[in-house]
């Protein structure tokens, strides 16, 4: 496989949401090489008529009845909320102000 | 009595509080002292539930009192690892971005507990978010080994493993993503599960890696280990993975005659890399467990050296999307300094997890990315299915496989930190089991030279934990020797 570049690093921390610094994206360049390396060992097997693992038990789709339960209560929901008003979680603008 | 109360088996004190030689409120208070006494050295428990502890023991003596049965599990004290949801305390899996969060219901595990009649005395540490071999990677504190304060106590579980080691606790409950069970306890010398794969409900377990993820107990000896599950396993319809099969009385299991068991030993497990010491340990072993019965026999799974390699791809693959849901909108922490939603997320994400969930959450993306995705991700569930059949076909030729726990005893804090890779390796012989679905136990085989525990794995077909439990409870009565305390020095 190809080498992970500088690039790669902050491309995948920026699908993550992560906002890393310079020291860390190099660190991280070099950690991620070797694990990927050492994983590239599976390449030795040839899997082509290997069906993926789906569920370990072979358990397929599982089914309950559809009926209305009992909720949570909105005050004990809110409970850990970072910021909360009028019966909603409250985050910081997501469009901009123009 | 002999033994301290905290010292006790929880089957120990079940006799005990039968047979009115002792109460809950008196177990539970010692256990609680002796927290008091050794944790400030151990480091295992991150929250102590002092007063609810004590007001469970009072309710449960009071039922004892008028006669009435208060459960298999009754006034047995139990530390619960910090990713299981308790209405009581906090619940933070050892992460800075979960501080103080306050769960709105018990895991369904912790409700059996409690039916059970168990008393919860707090939450132990771990491993952020169970990603860890060593319990290094809490943002709380470092939890030490019991038997050598300047060792690891394993992880993710080492909180589960330290406190049962150290006489906190009589049992605690902990999680086996890749080995995080099996591992601690070989390293602190208690016995510890990982059930089959849906044996347990996860309802209520912060989720790591989901199709590896299973909820097992620690206890010290097996026959504590049969009344845990007795009380924790079977079908919760809170958990769709939870599977639909019987759960037998464990505690009928328990036989020391091994006759016609077959033993098998993969011949990949037992090469040069085996240290020698632990290699004597499980030959040791192996005697015992002839002599009550069982035959040995070498078996192959040719696929183990790619298990490392498949686990670390499936497990951070799962991770990143698991963790993707702190986002520091309705719960957790939130970076208070953020001009915009976008902002607020990556700043949250940023400073709320530390270096190893970072690593591991950067490499899942990236496997799962596109243009990797098969090159990694769907390679690695082709290899998985790979592993498992090694097993099954395995299994056609033997009840149980025996192998070390772990390729060497407990290694020193800060030893493997500063290397990710040399840390993955260290779950070489426990985390296949994850993989393929199967039970594991681990079990006490000795003392090494360093007066570090050893353990023995014994791994079982999919829902044999009775065949893993009979194996180590004849080994355990039949090993010649007692593994004594762990000295906290």
């Amino acid at each position: 496989m190809a080498k992970i570049t500088l690039e790669d690093v902050e491309y995948v921390a920026g699908l993550a949401r992560l906002d890393l610094d310079d020291e860390t994206k190099q660190r991280l360049q070099k950690e991620m090489g070797d694990i990927l390396d050492y994983m590239d060992k599976l390449d030795e097997l040839n899997t082509k008529d290997v069906q993926p693992m789906m569920h370990v038990l072979g358990m397929t789709n599982v089914f309950r009845e559809d009926f209305v339960g009992e909720s949570l209560d909105q005050e004990a929901v809110f409970k850990n909320a970072p910021d909360t008003q009028d019966g909603y979680f409250l985050v910081p603008r997501i469009l901009d102000a123009e | 009595m002999s033994k301290d109360l905290h010292q006790l088996t929880a089957h120990e004190i079940r006799t005990a509080l039968q047979s009115r030689e002792t109460t809950a409120t008196e177990v539970t208070q010692a256990c609680l002292n002796r927290i008091g006494a050794v944790d400030d050295s151990v480091g295992a428990f991150v929250e102590v539930w002092t007063d609810s502890a004590l007001e469970r023991a009072r309710l449960i003596d009071g039922e004892i009192d008028r006669g009435n049965d208060p459960g298999p599990l009754a006034g047995v004290p139990v530390g619960l690892k910090d990713l299981l949801c308790t209405t009581t305390g906090t619940t933070t899996c050892g992460s800075r971005i979960l501080r103080g969060f306050e769960s709105l219901y018990d895991a369904t595990v912790v409700k059996r507990l409690l039916n059970a009649g168990a008393i919860p005395l707090g939450k132990v540490n771990m491993d952020e978010f169970a990603m860890g071999s060593s319990t290094e990677n809490s943002s709380i504190q470092a939890t030490r080994n019991p038997w050598n304060l300047k060792c690891v106590p394993g992880g993710s579980s080492g909180g589960s493993a330290a406190s049962v080691a150290a006489h906190e606790a009589p049992f605690t409950l902990g999680s086996d993503t890749g080995g995080s069970i099996r591992q601690p306890a070989a390293f602190c010398g208690c016995v510890g599960l990982k059930p089959t794969y849906g044996r347990v409900s996860r309802y209520g377990l912060v989720a790591f890696a989901s199709s590896l993820d299973q909820i097992g107990p620690f206890t010290k000896d097996v026959e504590d280990m049969a009344l845990v599950m007795n009380a924790i396993s079977g079908k919760d319809p809170l958990d769709a993975t939870s599977a639909d099969v019987a759960v037998p009385d464990y505690t009928k299991a328990l036989s020391e005659d091994l006759s016609g068991l077959r033993i098998g030993l993969p011949k990949e497990y037992y090469t040069d890399a085996l240290d020698v010491e632990m290699r004597g340990k499980v030959e040791d072993a192996l005697e015992v467990l002839k002599a009550q019965g069982a035959t040995v026999l070498d078996v192959s799974l040719p696929h183990t050296d790619y298990g490392i390699a498949v686990y670390y791809i499936i497990a951070t693959a799962e991770a990143s999307a698991n963790l993707a849901r702190f986002d520091g909108v309705r719960y957790g922490f939130r970076h208070p300094e953020a001009a915009n939603l976008d902002e607020m997320y990556t700043k949250t994400k940023t400073e709320g997890f530390g270096e190893e969930v970072q690593r591991r959450i950067i490499l899942g993306t990236y496997v799962l990315s596109s243009g990797y995705y098969d090159a990694y991700y769907l390679k690695a569930q082709k290899v998985r299915t790979l592993i498992r059949q090694d097993f099954d076909q395995a299994f056609e030729q033997c009840d149980v496989i025996i192998t070390p726990t772990t390729p060497t005893a407990a290694f020193t804090i800060g030893e493997k930190i500063d290397d990710p890779l040399q840390m993955y390796l260290n779950d070489v012989y426990t985390s296949s089991a994850n993989l393929a679905g199967i039970p594991g136990v681990s079990v006490p085989c000795g003392l090494t030279s360093g007066n570090l525990p050893a353990g023995l794995q014994i791994l079982a077909k999919p829902f044999a934990e009775e065949t893993l439990m009979r194996v180590a409870y004849a080994y355990e009565r039949n090993r010649g020797f007692e593994l004594g305390d762990a000295p906290i020095v």
